[in-house]
């Protein structure tokens, strides 16, 4: 076991993670922890772009911005995170430009600016052009450009490491904590993939940025690696998940492979058709039609499949037809996405239209924060020294369903407001003594994974998983189809217990750290089903056959799930008597749901209608 | 619920490829258990549209859970996964096993040039290591400019070829030069050297030029065009390294 004392510790190297590195180790001695190399995080598939006001191509503003984001996330935003959003984003995207990302550019040499899914001008009047791009590979120039920042100013990396505990200097699990009581992140504890050594950090703050969770889904645009970590880390040692149950379909996944097309496509002139060759979207989005946002879109899609008029030979995804366009702008503005669809599915975009279908693609919940990015232990108080910024967390500026391009936006406005926030506050407070045996539960998992003798292969219950998920839990929800999962779930849960590894060696085992990460999608599933069984409405990403309608007077808060012993009560903070209220009894442990109030400022919540 | 899931027909559609068998072979090292490197070959059930990377995955899955490789995005963008296919290096996840003639053993070994680490998997330090060297982030002097610094579409387009890089790899160890003289710099650091070179809102354009004048700099390269054979990106590899040639001539330092 090896130790080590940083004043910052981060716990991912995507956008939102280096971001805040090159925050904070300007100003303290700080550690980016990776379970990848530099470079290879999911940042970098991210394509379309990312929204500022700058009005460099037509009359815009950061209010306007805010307004799209609330109504976007179907009013479950919080709005005083989505105006700092809005207005920090024309700096944040500066930032960038200086540090050398190359952006697109206008004639006159300006960042140039294009369309994107639920954008407008003044408050829904029409499509605004608010996207900063480079082509259609804006995240990873984000990333590159991040990273060659990290290069530039010396940031220290710990490579392929993976993140497996968090250390607090109470057991949020089990006590009592009185209202205002100080609660310390004190560390982490990770695992050396290359030798499968433990290493213990210490640390005055630890900042996760660890990302999102898709592979709970089986058709997602999420790279093998996005297994929920932090989310579930953070869950396991009683720190609440909040709005777990909004998870974003992004439309246009390519057919069969879930493969993301950038909704720059249609931001660029692509139209979305049925087997008909009908442009559908005028009829469920009459105004911005195929630049509805993505929930209004993936709906929309799935109802044309179900209604049969899906294309091709089993009727079941729709066309993305780009062949109106000049093969010269296609090549300009939309190189990659092209090459997606020649290289896995042969279609020529040029001159055929493209298979589509929607793609598990990012999850609108996760660690609660403020707007400093500081960790929440309940609705109110803070775990001190302990933040989150990117995927992982729930700030919350994306409600119940994310607009394009407010993504990339959040890695940078809360990625260097948590490093900011997490270097200044190391600067004032002192190092928290470590338990005794800090590594003794992770040494006890890993141990026990990889000593079992035959049992369970992780591959089958991850597949289980992921197709009881696809099939239950996707764009279309009923009050059934959650309590198949749950059971689903319930089952799995059992027989990853009795699961086993083939490598039982030290180096460099990815067997061993899949069945790891299976353990977290569990839980991630697990709780994400629980928030939607609850949710007897439908709003944003959330939509219940069974509820159709948005339900304002029970449902305009935030659901907050704890993760605690049978034992403990069964009433969480926001306990709503027949609305927040569920209890959800497990193996060992209970899912507890309360509520947090959503923040409202300028808007009053309205119809949604594009 | 999706309704893709309903499908089950049986008779494929048209254009469509059929499930057939595909035997990898596959360069296996693991030090826990022996010093020597060695060939193992797994057949498995393919799909049409499969590529070596889920071919890796459904050995590794079902039945050699120690098969050890890296990948994260699968789908050529992550730069993760660059290994050598019947003797090329291409990206696992990039490449259909259809296109790479299935009805002969496919060999699959490490990239090379790089100390290999266990099977698929090699120590890229050294790698990033060289990349670090030739300073790859924008250079510039005096004060920031309180809006963006501006760029024409000409300009930009210069060094567009060279921002696609995805660091996987691929070029630098394809290339002969750099299997036997590991100091060379390789043809991914020249390429991220060329971004900057030819970025006109860079100011250090000079030092780069000066460390890549190096003796393991860019005059050891040979033009084979291994490189821009291998880079999954299609980005004119040799090109950018010709221009970074030129660059050292014409512009005196």
């Amino acid at each position: 076991m090896q130790t080590h004392q940083y004043d910052v510790v981060i716990v991912g190297a995507g956008g939102a993670g280096m971001r805040a590195a090159l925050e904070s180790s300007k100003e303290a001695r700080t550690a980016v922890i990776s379970k990848l190399y530099p470079t290879r995080s999911h940042t970098g598939a991210a394509q379309g772009g990312m929204a500022a006001a700058l009005a460099n191509v037509e009359d815009d503003n950061w209010e306007w911005h805010t307004f799209d984001t609330v109504k976007g996330g179907d009013y479950l935003v919080d709005q005083d995170a989505a105006e700092i959003l809005a207005k920090e984003a024309i700096e944040s995207v500066l930032d960038l430009e200086r540090m050398g990302l190359p952006f697109n550019r206008t004639p006159e040499g300006k960042i140039d600016q294009r369309r994107f899914g639920g954008h407008t001008r003044d408050h829904g009047q029409s499509a605004v052009r608010r996207a900063c791009y480079a082509a259609d590979r804006t995240g990873h120039m984000i990333l590159q450009t991040l990273y060659q920042n990290c290069v530039k100013q010396d940031v220290e990396f710990f490579n392929e490491f993976y993140v497996l505990d968090l250390i607090t200097d109470h057991d949020l699990t089990t006590e009592e904590i009185a209202d205002g009581e100080e609660v310390n992140a004190t560390g982490v504890v990770a695992y050396d993939l290359a030798t499968g050594e433990i290493h213990v950090f210490q640390a005055k703050a630890i900042i996760f940025a660890t990302g999102g969770a898709g592979k709970i889904f089986k058709t997602t645009s999420n790279a093998h690696t996005l297994t929920g970590d932090g989310m579930a880390l953070a869950y396991r040692r009683g720190l609440p998940l909040e709005d777990m149950e909004f998870f974003q379909f992004h439309p246009t996944g390519l057919a069969g492979l879930g493969i993301l097309l950038s909704e720059a496509a249609r931001g660029e002139g692509g139209i979305l058709r049925n087997s008909e060759g009908e442009r559908f979207m005028e009829r469920y989005a009459p105004t911005i039609k195929d630049l509805a946002p993505r929930d209004i879109v993936a709906r929309s899609m799935a109802n044309e499949v179900r209604e049969g008029r899906g294309a091709g030979p089993n009727k079941d995804y729709v066309l993305l037809d780009l062949t109106h366009l000049e093969p010269a702008h296609i090549d300009a503005k939309l190189p990659d996405i092209t090459e997606f669809a020649r290289t896995y599915l042969g279609i020529e975009p040029y001159t055929e239209p493209v298979p589509v279908y929607p793609t598990a693609h990012y999850a609108m919940g996760g660690v609660p924060t403020n707007i400093q990015g500081e960790v929440l232990r309940d609705g109110v108080n803070v775990v001190k020294g302990l933040y989150a910024a990117g995927e992982v967390a729930c700030v919350s500026v994306h409600g119940s369903n994310r607009l394009g391009t407010n993504s990339l936006l959040d890695i940078n406005v809360f990625g260097k407001r948590s490093g900011r926030a997490a270097a200044a506050y190391a600067k004032t407070a002192e190092f928290h003594d470590l338990p005794a045996d800090p590594t003794v539960r992770v040494v006890e998992q890993l141990d026990e994974m990889r000593n079992r003798p035959d049992g369970e292969r992780v591959a089958d219950i991850r597949k289980a998983l992921q197709d009881t998920m696809d099939l239950n839990a996707q764009v279309f929800r009923t009050g059934d189809s959650l309590n198949q999962a749950l059971a689903d779930i319930r089952e799995l849960q059992k027989r990853y217990r009795n699961a086993s590894v083939q490598d039982k060696g030290k180096l460099f085992n990815t067997d061993l750290l899949e069945a790891i990460e299976l353990g977290f999608l569990l839980d991630i599933a697990e709780v994400t089903v629980v928030a939607a069984i609850n949710r007897k409405e439908s709003r944003g990403g959330h939509y219940r056959e069974d509820f159709p309608h948005r339900d304002d007077a029970n449902y305009m808060l935030h659901t907050m799930a704890y993760r605690r012993p049978t034992a403990a009560s069964d009433q969480a903070e926001g306990h709503v008597e027949g609305y927040f209220d569920h209890v959800e009894e497990f193996d060992g442990y209970k899912v507890v749901l309360g509520s947090k109030p959503v923040v409202q400022t300028r808007y009053e919540p309205m119809e949604r209608k594009y | 619920m999706t309704a893709t899931l309903e499908a089950a027909t049986p008779t494929p559609a048209a254009g469509e490829i059929p499930s057939f068998t595909v035997t990898l072979r596959i360069r296996r090292f693991n030090p826990e258990v022996s010093e020597e490197a060695t060939w193992e070959d797994f057949t498995v059930e393919a799909h049409g549209t499969d590529r070596i990377l889920d071919a890796l995955h459904k050995i590794k899955w079902d039945e050699d859970g120690s098969l050890t490789f890296r990948r994260s995005c699968a789908h050529g963008v992550c730069g993760s996964d660059a290994m050598r296919i019947n003797g090329r290096n291409r990206l696992a996840c990039k490449t259909l096993l259809k296109d790479v003639n299935p009805d002969k053993p496919i060999t699959v070994e490490p990239i090379k040039g790089l100390p290999v680490v266990k099977d698929l998997v090699v120590d890229m330090e050294p790698f990033f290591a060289s990349y670090r060297e030739i300073m790859p982030f924008l250079i510039t002097s005096g004060n920031e400019p309180s809006k963006e610094r501006y760029q024409s579409p000409e300009d930009r387009a210069k060094f567009d070829d060279t921002t696609k890089c995805i660091l996987c790899a691929a070029c630098t160890s394809s290339c002969p030069v750099f299997w036997t003289d590991g100091q060379y710099f390789g043809p991914a650091a020249i390429v991220n050297a060329h971004r900057f070179i030819f970025d006109s809102r860079d100011e250090g354009g000079t030092q780069r030029l000066e460390i890549l004048n190096d003796k393991e700099g860019v005059w050891r390269c040979r033009t084979t065009f291994n490189c821009t054979e291998a880079c999954p990106r299609g980005i004119e590899v040799t090109k950018a390294i010709q221009e970074v040639k030129r660059a050292m001539i014409t512009r005196a330092f």
